[in-house]
């Protein structure tokens, strides 16, 4: 009735080609946008900001790396987490080296080193596909790990090995460090999610997206008809990282503030991101959302409803956390292998036809 | 329908309303995980105690106690959930058993104004009560575990360790790294060699760390070790057939859960011990009384008067012990974070105070200061008796050598005061 392309007529190239086609979907990822920028902010306590909204807003910008990477090119990676720990350590360095200078170009530069690093680590990508390409990766996420430990250099020398986030303000704003106020660090994650999302978007809906599905599809035939897999596979490799960087550079300073690199960017923290991705939907920036929404969500959750809520023992809650959410896993990969966004999908076309389905 | 489960989901993520009217008190546990096995006991025994203050004597000082369990899986991130769902209920004190949660957490306490103490573990330079201003880790921290090891060694070297060689065998994260500074420069001192051996998370993979040390043949084996990584240490240690009494451990790698999978060739594996290790204590008869007997133990309720669950109840006493001073200070039962703050600060163990306690012996008598947050440090060896199935203390508690640990917690506490603009205060 209200969602169909019907009535809506575009006068000009660039309404023919915007990103939400149909008027409903505009307006709603307008009141989206609005509730997330205006609204939200105004109900934030230290509980929501820290346990829901920034893993959540992180993790996100993580995935949409990711998927950039596995879902439109699809090059599967496993180094993530070491990827992620570039960000954070670039940042690091970066923000200890120079205090005066504001966090968001040092998360930026951290975005930019990490980018770097994963074209290096993305040449192999030339050579080998695949599951062998899974495991030059992994490979990655290992030495990166093993590097940070190693070397005293980028933890500064400091005893313990960690790295902690000292405090940094923007236009007098603390974002970093304890002081912070929870909707200044919700915004600052926030800006940096939306604008990951509208440029992701952009760019696989452009030439340089179709190129990657090209490879995606078949590599040979993407070559034949002119995709350079070189630059196509190698531009993959540096903006799946840039994002990843941006995410891990958050994650460090703003979300945990203190990190050792081997807990927080391990390889759990690679499958972590994989599995968003893969329950979001592989090749989907809806996805991307959907998927970290259900991996951080779900879990505070089901801890809130048996431990808080039904005053279960927390040891039976969290072993009964796993099995769910690994439950769930599995009924969602069988009943939808396209993972969330393609029952999103489903729904949009359903919506078409509603409420006259014959 | 669609209402219902939408309320019912955000209630979901709600905390409760804060409720001030009682002495709030968390456990952020880790029972679950490669962790779990040392974080069981551990929780038990905090718990425990707390329950049996409450059925024995109603509490503290009148006061009604609650205790918030939250299950951290010794994951920095769901530790700062955990931190963040339980802070608004007025949580007097922290007690994480993680020094990456610690780290964490150090910061965040320190804006929200609440203690937190971290017994054995943690920022070794929070001692430095001028810019830790609300960390506590008394009664003894790491530095002072490196050195009453390397004390030991002197005394059974007759005070000469020149030339030998030591390996350290640690946890290749925040925790494992704390010692090794102190150790070098321990080692300018004495002259003896040091070999580092990290071993990543969880710990199961030591083989080859093992294997260099059967080629190198190190006179002593260091280790900082925690869950999972203990026992398979101790059984690599049997297999290369390395001497157990040259092996000694942290007090976290030195439970019962740690050597028994080792079987009988474990016996003689050195521990080091801040508090008792065994039950022979008049509080285990009311704690079975009024907490195993009655049915509300913690856990399974199987773990009573082991290491882990002595250091548990040991944690558990010295914060309620707090909150007892706190009281004292305030002239009030009902104690606020901030008056909490003050009781760590103003805390003294006496041999009396814990003669009260049912607990006569049980850890060496210190007293905190503004100043000095880290107590006495005061250290002793333990060693492992397979064939009787118990720890034996084989040394006196001794202090450590603070002549070098005094310089290494002014530079650290040092390097935080500026890095976070902080000046030593007491006021």
């Amino acid at each position: 009735m209200f969602y169909r392309e019907a009535g809506d007529f575009s006068k000009t190239y660039r309404e023919d080609s915007q990103t939400f086609p149909i008027r409903f979907d505009r307006y709603r990822y307008y009141a989206v946008l609005l509730i997330a920028f205006a609204i939200i902010p105004f109900f934030l306590n230290d509980y929501w900001v820290n346990a829901i909204f920034l893993p959540f807003l992180i993790y996100s910008i993580a995935a949409i790396g990711l998927n950039i990477l596995t879902g439109y090119c699809g090059q599967v990676s496993l180094g993530t987490g070491g990827f992620m720990a570039v960000g954070a350590y670039a940042t690091y360095k970066l923000m200890t080296s120079f205090p005066e200078v504001s966090m968001v170009v040092h998360i930026l530069l951290a975005g930019g080193i990490t980018a770097f690093v994963g074209v290096l680590f993305g040449l192999p990508s030339l050579r080998i596909k695949g599951f062998y390409l899974a495991v030059a990766t992994l490979a990655a996420q290992f030495f990166l790990v093993w590097l940070f430990n190693r070397v005293p250099w980028f933890y500064n020398n400091s005893a313990s090995g960690q790295i902690n986030s000292p405090e940094r303000t923007l236009l007098g704003v603390p974002i970093t460090g304890a002081n912070t106020e929870p909707w200044a660090v919700y915004l600052f994650c926030l800006v940096f999610v939306a604008l990951s999302a509208v440029i992701a978007r952009n760019l696989t809906r452009g030439a340089m997206g179709r190129k990657w599905m090209a490879i995606r599809d078949m590599d040979i035939a993407a070559e034949i008809i002119g995709v350079n897999p070189l630059t196509a596979k190698l531009s993959a490799f540096a903006i799946s990282s840039f994002f990843v960087g941006v995410s891990g550079a958050l994650f460090f300073s703003v979300y945990l503030g203190a990190v050792e690199v081997g807990e927080v960017f391990g390889i759990n923290k690679s499958f972590l991101v994989l599995f968003m991705i893969i329950i979001g939907g592989l090749g989907s920036i809806f996805g991307s959302f959907a998927g970290a929404a259900f991996l951080v969500l779900l879990p505070v959750l089901l801890k809130n409803v048996l431990v808080t809520g039904l005053g279960w023992p927390t040891d039976i809650a969290a072993h009964l956390e796993f099995m769910i959410v690994g439950g769930l896993i599995i009924v969602f990969l069988i009943m939808e292998p396209h993972g969330i966004a393609q029952l999103w999908r489903i729904a949009k076309e359903k919506l078409r036809l509603w409420p006259f389905p014959h | 329908m669609k209402k219902k489960l939408l309320s019912a989901v955000i209630a979901g993520f709600m905390v409760a309303t804060p409720v001030m009217a009682e002495l709030t008190f968390s456990a952020l546990s880790y029972r679950t995980g490669a962790y779990g096995n040392n974080g069981i006991p551990f929780a038990d025994g905090y718990l425990d105690y707390f329950t049996l203050l409450q059925e024995r004597d109603g509490g503290i000082g009148g006061e009604s106690i609650k205790v918030i369990e939250c299950e951290t899986a010794y994951n920095t991130e769901k530790g700062v959930e955990c931190y963040e769902a339980t802070k608004g209920e007025g949580v007097l004190s922290y007690s994480p058993l993680s020094t990456g949660i610690t780290y964490q957490l150090i910061p965040k306490v320190t804006a929200d104004g609440i203690a937190l103490h971290t017994m054995g573990y943690g920022r070794t330079s929070a001692k430095n009560g001028q810019i830790f201003r609300n960390v506590f880790n008394f009664p003894a921290n790491y530095w002072d575990g490196a050195s009453v090891g390397i004390k030991h060694l002197l005394d059974i070297n007759g005070g000469d360790i020149k030339g030998k060689k030591i390996a350290l065998v640690y946890h290749n994260s925040a925790y494992g790294k704390e010692p090794i500074r102190t150790l070098e420069e321990l080692s300018k001192k004495h002259g003896y060699e040091l070999t580092l051996l990290p071993v990543d998370h969880p710990g199961q993979e030591q083989k080859s760390q093992w294997l260099q040390i059967r080629r190198e043949k190190p006179d002593y084996v260091l280790m900082w070790g925690w869950g999972v990584m203990n026992p398979v240490a101790i059984q690599e240690a049997v297999n290369i057939r390395y001497p157990m009494e040259n092996f000694i451990g942290v007090w976290w790698s030195g439970s019962e859960n740690d050597v028994l999978p080792a079987g009988a060739k474990a016996t003689g594996y050195k521990a080091l011990a801040f508090h008792a290790v065994n039950s022979d204590f008049p509080i285990f008869d009311d704690m079975k009384k009024y907490v195993v007997d009655a049915g509300k133990a913690a856990g399974a309720g199987d773990q009573v008067g082991t290491v882990l669950y002595n250091r548990g109840m040991y944690n558990a006493m010295l914060v309620s012990e707090a909150a007892r001073t706190a009281q004292a200070i305030a002239g009030k039962s009902n104690i606020s974070q901030a008056d909490m703050i003050k009781g760590f600060e103003a805390l003294e163990m006496t041999d009396e105070k814990m003669a009260a306690l049912g607990l006569a012996g049980f850890g060496p008598s210190f007293s905190v200061s503004c100043e000095n947050h880290g107590g006495d440090g005061m250290v002793a060896v333990a060693q492992w008796d397979a064939g009787a199935g118990k720890w034996n203390v084989v040394s006196d508690f001794q202090a450590s050598d603070m002549s070098v640990i005094q310089p290494l917690i002014d530079e650290d506490s040092g390097a935080f005061a500026a890095e976070n603009k902080l000046s030593p205060n007491c006021d």
